[in-house]
């Protein structure tokens, strides 16, 4: 009566009576005597059980499906157990979900993946279960204001938009590039920024007509904005949304070339995927994950990028021609080296007002950059 | 630069969008107007969307066939109708508590059924280029229109015809009007009702069936967005009638199209407010032909909205 942790990882769907509610109701059965036994005793059983938390669907060929494969990963690994949940609004749910990974399955290590997890869910359950690590993706951790028990992580994915804006440079002839956005957070900014300035390296007439949906996953009105930019004269797309599927589709319906986000869509178009900023959530999870199994503290403020294999980039296409391999290569390998700047000076942004001076530079790890509120100039489109 | 169209570019976006967004708007209120005429309401009727996007994606991709998947579409969705009529016909029922129910069962196992097929590609329906003698792209774009918009246009048309002119129909209206008057006729309501709900149904599982096999083209869980919860809207909208049910989701569609075609010309403040442009329509014109002296035109006498 004291073991209620399922074996395997298992799916849930948010609709149903889901496996959890009803262990959930079996506990209760069970008396209080057993309940209150069972994190200890599932805790002692398990090496180490670590709960993943999407905020989507894991197979949506987009975010959630880059976080699923870093789990996977994990999963593969030697006395680590792993639970997973999908669909997790990033409201009260979330909470739920935390409370009964740590409580029903003994999970010690967890990454809620979606950015709304962060204020104030894992804020709020952090402080309460203090043996309980809060690793959460994309989040702005600072020690004065936050649990110690709580960690961010993200990788520089900017750097990735940029080389698909120099891939995209070399390929337009309309001079006219879109991007389907969709929240003005400084995560997309930024990405829109780097589309265009790595465009803009290759050919300085080149603009970037952006749209924002408004929401992470709306198929018929990222389809409408896609077509929108086509009709506007836009002959290479990306994206950031959470499935880039229906982008990818619709842009190459139409005839435009296309640069994949989060993860590789080649197999959605093959004759007109240029390349595609990838994540590399595999890496970044079995570190960690190594780091916590051989007793070591994981840092409160993780981030990586190209160089520490946080993120990679989609094999080039076909339609990239050699001046653009040329360059896509040499500036990926000096990102590499480190201490490439996307956002330099002279910079103003789309209203004039300068945001970098002659002379000044944002290296990708500059937390100034996580806060990014503009548009750069040559963007067409606006923050609100 | 060549085929800039500059701010022509928004009324064809409105109208491409009005032709490629409403096709599944259409449907659901289709069957929904069929529905409420038999003075049944079905709010599981975005359940049965998705369910039918769903399945026909899923039948699609294993048979290779994009028609097999609408057919499926169809007969899935007159199975949620079924069991919705079924139900409502029990006594001391309330339809629309069903519908609720209806709805979240339709989602829950189009999700649990779509999870192997978010990945895979299925072929998509074949679409008629009205646009072929233009030599501008964005018109043959816009003017590229699928079959079942079609198909829909001339569903509205019947059912206005065989609403007004044929028995079926007008049993059909007389069982929405007054199940007393039906009754004595020697008709057997619950029965016509079911029917109505089941008809409804597949006319649901057919928009479904648009949205994953031609626009936007593929099944994953956020492929409704509520489409369904505002077709059953626009029938009080649509007065009940048929081809007012075509002018709604054309209106619907194009209004929805206006925001990113704006965004596309350089009009990018405020982008929030253009997408709210289809609810505020809907609302103004609800206000607009209200009236506090009389009950709503057109509506079933049947209706528990109205009873």
């Amino acid at each position: 009566m004291t073991v209620f942790r399922p074996a395997s990882p298992r799916l849930s769907s948010p609709s149903l009576l889901s496996r959890r509610d009803l262990l959930r109701g079996t506990a209760a059965l069970g008396g209080m005597a057993a309940l209150s036994a069972l994190p200890g005793a599932a805790r002692a059983q398990a090496g180490l059980t670590v709960g993943f938390i999407y905020v989507g669907p894991r197979d949506d060929f987009g975010y959630n499906q880059s976080h699923a494969i870093g789990a996977a990963a994990v999963k593969a690994m030697e006395g680590v157990t792993v639970v997973e949940e999908e669909n997790v609004p990033e409201t009260q749910d979330v909470q739920k979900s935390m409370e009964s990974m740590i409580n029903l399955d003994g999970a010690t290590l967890l990454f809620p993946t979606s950015f709304g997890y962060f204020d104030p869910h894992i804020l709020t359950l952090a402080p309460n279960n203090p043996d309980v690590r809060f690793q959460h993706c994309g989040g702005l951790w600072s020690a004065d204001k936050h649990p110690a028990n709580v960690g961010s992580y993200f990788g520089y994915i900017g750097m990735g938009q940029y080389l698909n804006g120099i891939a995209a440079g070399h390929v337009s002839v309309s001079k006219k590039i879109g991007f389907v956005a969709a929240k003005p957070i400084p995560q997309v900014l930024l990405n829109i920024n780097s589309f265009l300035l790595g465009a803009r390296s290759v050919d300085p007439t080149i603009t970037c007509q952006v749209i924002f949906t408004g929401e992470w996953s709306l198929a018929v009105k990222e389809a409408e904005a896609t077509n929108a930019l086509v009709d506007a004269g836009c002959d290479v797309i990306t994206c950031h949304v959470d499935g880039p599927k229906v982008v990818v589709e619709t842009a190459a319906g139409r005839g435009a070339f296309v640069c994949g986000y989060h993860a590789d869509q080649s197999s959605l178009a093959p004759e007109k995927y240029l390349t595609g900023a990838e994540w590399n959530w595999a890496k970044v999870y079995t570190d960690m994950v190594t780091a916590t199994l051989a007793g070591e503290a994981i840092p409160n403020f993780v981030r990586g990028g190209l160089a520490d294999g946080f993120i990679k980039m989609s094999p080039l296409g076909p339609a990239v021609p050699e001046a653009g391999r040329a360059q896509f290569e040499a500036v990926k390998a000096e990102i590499e080296k480190g201490g490439f700047s996307v956002i330099k000076g002279p910079l103003k942004d789309n209203q004039g007002n300068v945001v970098a001076a002659d002379g000044e530079a944002f290296l990708e790890t500059d937390p100034v950059l996580e806060g990014m509120g503009y548009l750069v100039e040559g963007v067409i489109g606006s923050t609100s | 630069m060549e085929n800039d169209l500059g701010w022509w570019a928004v009324p064809l976006a409105v109208l491409g969008g009005a032709i490629r967004v409403s096709t599944p708007i259409l449907f659901v209120s289709l069957g929904e107007m069929l529905t409420e005429r038999s003075g049944r309401i079905n709010l599981g009727l975005e359940g049965t969307l998705v369910f039918g996007a769903m399945a026909g994606y899923a039948t699609a991709v294993i048979t290779g066939d994009p028609w097999a998947g609408v057919l499926l579409a169809a007969l899935a969705g007159a199975v949620f109708g079924l069991v919705h009529g079924l139900i409502c016909s029990m006594a001391r029922v309330n339809d629309i508590a069903i519908g609720i129910a209806m709805m979240l069962l339709g989602t829950g196992l189009a999700f649990y059924f779509g999870k192997p097929f978010i990945q895979p590609v299925a072929p998509d329906l074949p679409s008629i280029p009205f646009g072929w003698w233009s030599e501008v792209p964005q018109v043959q774009a816009a003017l590229n229109v699928n079959v079942l918009f079609l198909a829909g246009i001339a569903a509205a048309l019947v059912l206005h015809w065989g609403l007004r002119s044929t028995r079926p129909g007008l049993i059909l209206r007389v069982v929405g009007d007054s199940t007393d008057a039906a009754r004595a006729m020697g008709l057997r309501p619950a029965v016509i009702r079911t029917m109505a709900t089941a008809l409804g149904g597949a006319f649901a599982g057919v928009g479904g069936a648009y949205l994953s096999l031609f626009y936007p083209g593929s099944w994953n869980e956020g492929i409704s967005s509520g489409q369904g919860l505002m077709a059953v809207a626009l029938v009080i909208f649509a007065r009940w009638q048929p081809v007012n049910c075509f002018w709604a989701a054309l209106l619907f569609g194009g209004a929805g199209a206006l925001g990113p075609a704006l965004q596309s010309v350089g009009v990018t403040e405020g982008y929030y407010l253009f997408y709210a442009a289809p609810y505020v329509l809907t609302l103004g014109v609800l206000i607009a032909t209200s009236s506090p002296n009389r009950a709503l035109a057109g509506a079933p006498g049947e209706l528990s909205i109205t009873k």
